[in-house]
């Protein structure tokens, strides 16, 4: 550390330290042009506060970092910095057979690995021209609801805790554990399941699944009314909640945002109802939608999400048929020259995959449209003019995986 | 020396009063050491209520259900690094955590644990507390400024103003209390602690319970205040960890950081026995005018020979259900020697209450009622630190406007109307 020279006594009279950030941030704070204006009316003859929100910060989530431009507590705006957790997934795809792809996918979003798996397998099933058999597709639709939920849980918990509320983060990771047991069971991986395969399911289900599946269902709808106690009606949940992040339908339909977010906004846009795959066309299930688009119409609709999630687990596991769980796929998966763009309804919103094949055993491309990503985009217009406690409200919200976000 | 020693003894006054200089002396360090070892508790009991609230076990590992953690935590603090930053203001930040620390143990020379069981008994004793405890919050902002950072700098701004606005309306609440003292026959109210629980007492009322429902109104109206006064949850913005990392404090650590979280918990059990004494009767034991027997008085003085009898009690169930492994003997036995501690206690505090248990002014009967007055108002207090854990286990952290608008929008109308009407009604009564 070298000691304060004139220049910086100068700027920490004027109000402005730029000591925290080296001179590479500077160039990318002045690159990055903000766009930012000044406030119409200052409380204090001081300049703006720049302040770098992680990426170790125990708010964002993971690595995100986020640079916040600050007029006392207000947000004048912010800049997203990404890739502190860039492993370059699709480009390891394109050294890597279809087969060998698939772990990978679950490297993503790894809080709802079994809905990656889904979408990347139906995406291969699609370019190949092959469908799964009815019973794999029951089996997909339990296991990726089961995720959905895990994800909602994990979700609520850390956004709880983003605003204050530290119980409910223990209460939504004990009910988790339900959850990865089931998969655990089936797989023998929690996390990272790798659960399905090209054209179907690598494994039947085991002895007591259905049973299992049906004790958490009757499990976890009073466990979901638990969190709700301490949350919905909560005075201090409902301020830190109300009109705050508030995206409308149009900013949200242009920035590209979608899942929950979206639907928060008024916007019924589902791919389980929209396009349907899968099995989601044979489940009665409902789609919840908000009205204000801001952070407790969010925390609504994943609430509702969770117990139409249950809905349709049950009808899956009760409708079950026999028949084999693998379809007629070749050995060598060899996909004819063409592209494919599919995607799927993924816990944190459509989970796209768009594959160029070559007519090889290995992906030509493959590009991933990741929710988190698309959806980080408009934590700017959603926190602009808050306050700093609102951006980690915010951060929470939009219920990003920096995984997903970073690739 | 010995004269001064023995002078005091059998006096009525507190020791300040009586200007004896060597018995305050002792109380101060008797005080300081209780307060340093209820913060040691407290800081236990905390993890591991928090813990059960929020089903996990907590410290399991340092001692037998983790007794020893506090211990071993205090250690790990004095012996790490002395950090500071090399940009920050030498000088304020080695003296931050010290304004802090002092104002928060200066506010006990005033804390009546019984009628001559203070320091001493000053006749502004409430104005002076509430004037030292503010002082804390110069800590916070000292510290923030000098650690030349942005999180603690805005941490130490939200405090500050947290606490300013917190403290008005907590002022308006305390003053319709001492209001509720002048209704005797002379009309004169006080500002002395002591004469505060005298005067409830004359009264045969808690000011909880008087001009129902206002005196209940201007307490909730402390309890709240207090709670942001603190800096706890859900009014913790200052050290808001999700927002702002740790906030005032994020750029200190080992012993200094110690010392902020030494004074926070000193100040939780100073302003709880702000509310004690003012709304809940001080040392009083429940019902001393309805239930007014002597045989009353002797079963009330079982209660803290009971207490630790009790906690003796769930030691020793603690023991024997430990797991009967090979690997748990040392853990078994530390847990039956902590219970065979609190029975010994126990015990003993049983024996003083049968042998004091006459009403004459033997040395064992004084002894038997300074136990008993330190025992309620310590239980007392002990509802209010299980209230600030029960807070921070349920609720969101409120938002830095929504704080400042509850504090001067809502507390402070109700709380000056709480006092015009209280002021009304105590002339009406009269």
């Amino acid at each position: 550390m070298s000691s304060p020279t004139k220049d910086s006594t100068k700027e920490i009279a004027n109000g402005v330290s730029s000591r925290g950030l080296s001179s590479l941030d500077r160039a990318s704070l002045d690159q990055a042009n903000l766009d930012l204006e000044t406030p119409e009316k200052p409380y204090l003859d001081s300049n703006e506060l720049i302040i770098n929100m992680g990426p170790q910060h125990p708010a964002t989530h993971g690595v995100l970092r986020v640079i916040l431009k600050l007029d006392g507590e207000k947000v004048l705006g912010t800049e997203c910095v990404i890739g502190y957790l860039h492993r370059g997934v699709e480009k390891i795809a394109e050294n890597r057979t279809y087969t060998m792809f698939n772990p990978y996918v679950d490297r993503m979003d790894y809080v709802a690995a079994v809905s990656n798996g889904l979408g990347y397998c139906e995406a291969v099933e699609k370019l190949l021209n092959v469908e799964a058999p009815a019973r794999a597709k029951y089996i997909r639709v339990i296991l990726t609801e089961l995720n959905r939920i895990a994800s909602h849980q994990l979700w609520l918990g850390t956004h709880a805790l983003d605003i204050g509320a530290m119980t409910p983060l223990f209460y939504t990771f004990r009910d988790r554990e339900e959850i990865l047991k089931i998969f655990e069971r089936y797989c023998g991986a929690r996390l990272t399941t790798h659960a399905f395969r090209i054209g179907g399911c690598q494994y039947e289900t085991y002895a007591g699944f259905e049973k299992e599946v049906k004790n958490f269902l009757a499990f976890f709808p009073p466990k979901i009314d638990e969190y709700e106690a301490l949350l919905t009606g909560n005075r201090i949940w409902i301020e830190r909640t109300k009109n705050v992040g508030v995206i409308s339908a149009a900013d949200a339909i242009a920035l590209g945002v979608t899942g929950p977010v979206l639907r928060a906004s008024g916007v019924k846009w589902d791919l389980r109802k929209a396009q349907p795959y899968a099995a989601y066309s044979e489940f009665d299930f409902e789609i919840p939608v908000g009205e204000n688009g801001d952070t407790y119409d969010r925390y609504m609709v994943r609430m509702v999400e969770m117990r139409q999630s249950l809905r349709i687990i049950e009808q899956a596991v009760n409708g079950i048929p026999e028949g084999p769980i693998m379809g007629k796929v070749p050995k060598v998966i060899k996909p004819p020259v063409g592209e494919i763009y599919h995607s799927i309804e993924a816990p944190k919103g459509e989970l796209g995959y768009f594959i160029v094949s070559d007519g090889s055993t290995q992906p030509y491309r493959i590009r991933v449209r990741p929710p988190s990503f698309v959806n980080l985009q408009a934590l700017d217009i959603m926190v602009r003019g808050l306050l700093v406690a609102d951006v980690v409200a915010v951060i929470g919200t939009l219920d990003i995986v920096l995984g997903e976000v970073d690739r | 020396m010995l004269n001064q020693f023995t002078s005091y003894l059998g006096s009525n006054l507190t020791p300040g009063t009586a200007n004896n200089q060597l018995w305050a002396l002792m109380y101060v360090l008797i005080i300081f050491a209780g307060v340093s070892v209820a913060v040691i508790c407290m800081n236990w009991i905390e993890r591991k209520a928090l813990a059960h609230f929020q089903v996990r076990l907590g410290p399991m590992r340092v001692g037998p259900h983790g007794l020893l953690q506090p211990i071993a935590d205090a250690l790990k603090l004095m012996l790490k690094e002395d950090i500071i930053p090399a940009e920050a203001d030498q000088f304020v930040f080695w003296v931050a955590p010290l304004i802090g620390l002092l104002a928060s143990f200066t506010v006990y020379t005033v804390i009546p644990f019984g009628p001559s069981q203070a320091v001493s008994d000053m006749n502004i004793g409430i104005l002076f507390m509430l004037g030292v405890s503010s002082l804390g919050v110069l800590g916070i902002v000292v510290a923030g400024w000098a650690s030349n950072s942005h999180y603690p700098l805005i941490g130490a701004l939200r405090s500050s103003a947290q606490m300013v606005s917190y403290e008005v309306a907590m002022g308006l609440a305390i003053v319709s209390a001492i209001l509720m003292t002048s209704m005797n026959a002379s009309g004169t109210g006080t500002l002395s602690m002591i004469e505060i629980v005298r005067a409830q007492q004359q009264q045969h009322v808690w000011f909880l319970f008087k001009f129902f429902p206002l005196g209940l109104i201007a307490f909730a109206i402390f309890a709240i205040a207090m709670v942001a006064e603190t800096n706890r949850a859900p009014f913790d913005l200052a050290e808001a960890e999700s927002e702002l990392t740790a906030g005032f404090h994020t750029e200190y650590s080992g012993l200094r950081w110690s010392l902020f979280m030494l004074a926070e918990y000193a100040a939780m059990i100073a302003v709880s026995s702000i509310a004690v004494t003012l709304w809940l009767g001080g040392w009083m034991r429940p019902f001393p005018n309805l239930l007014s027997a002597p045989a009353w008085d002797f079963i009330f003085s079982l209660f803290p020979g009971l207490t630790f009898g009790g906690l003796a009690a769930i030691a020793l169930i603690g023991t024997a259900r430990m797991p009967a492994h090979s690997f748990f003997k040392i853990q078994r036995i530390g847990l039956a020697v902590f219970a065979a501690l609190l029975g010994f206690i126990a015990l003993l505090l049983l024996v003083i209450a049968v042998a004091g248990r006459s009403a004459d002014t033997s040395l064992a009967a004084r002894f038997n009622q300074g136990i008993g007055y330190v025992y309620w108002f310590v239980l007392k207090i002990a509802v209010f630190m299980y209230l600030f854990i029960w807070y921070r286990a349920t609720w969101p952290r409120y938002r830095f406007d929504q704080l400042m608008r509850i504090g001067w929008k809502v507390m402070l109308p109700i709380s000056l109307g709480v006092l015009m009407v209280t002021a009304i009604v105590g002339v009406l009564v009269k």
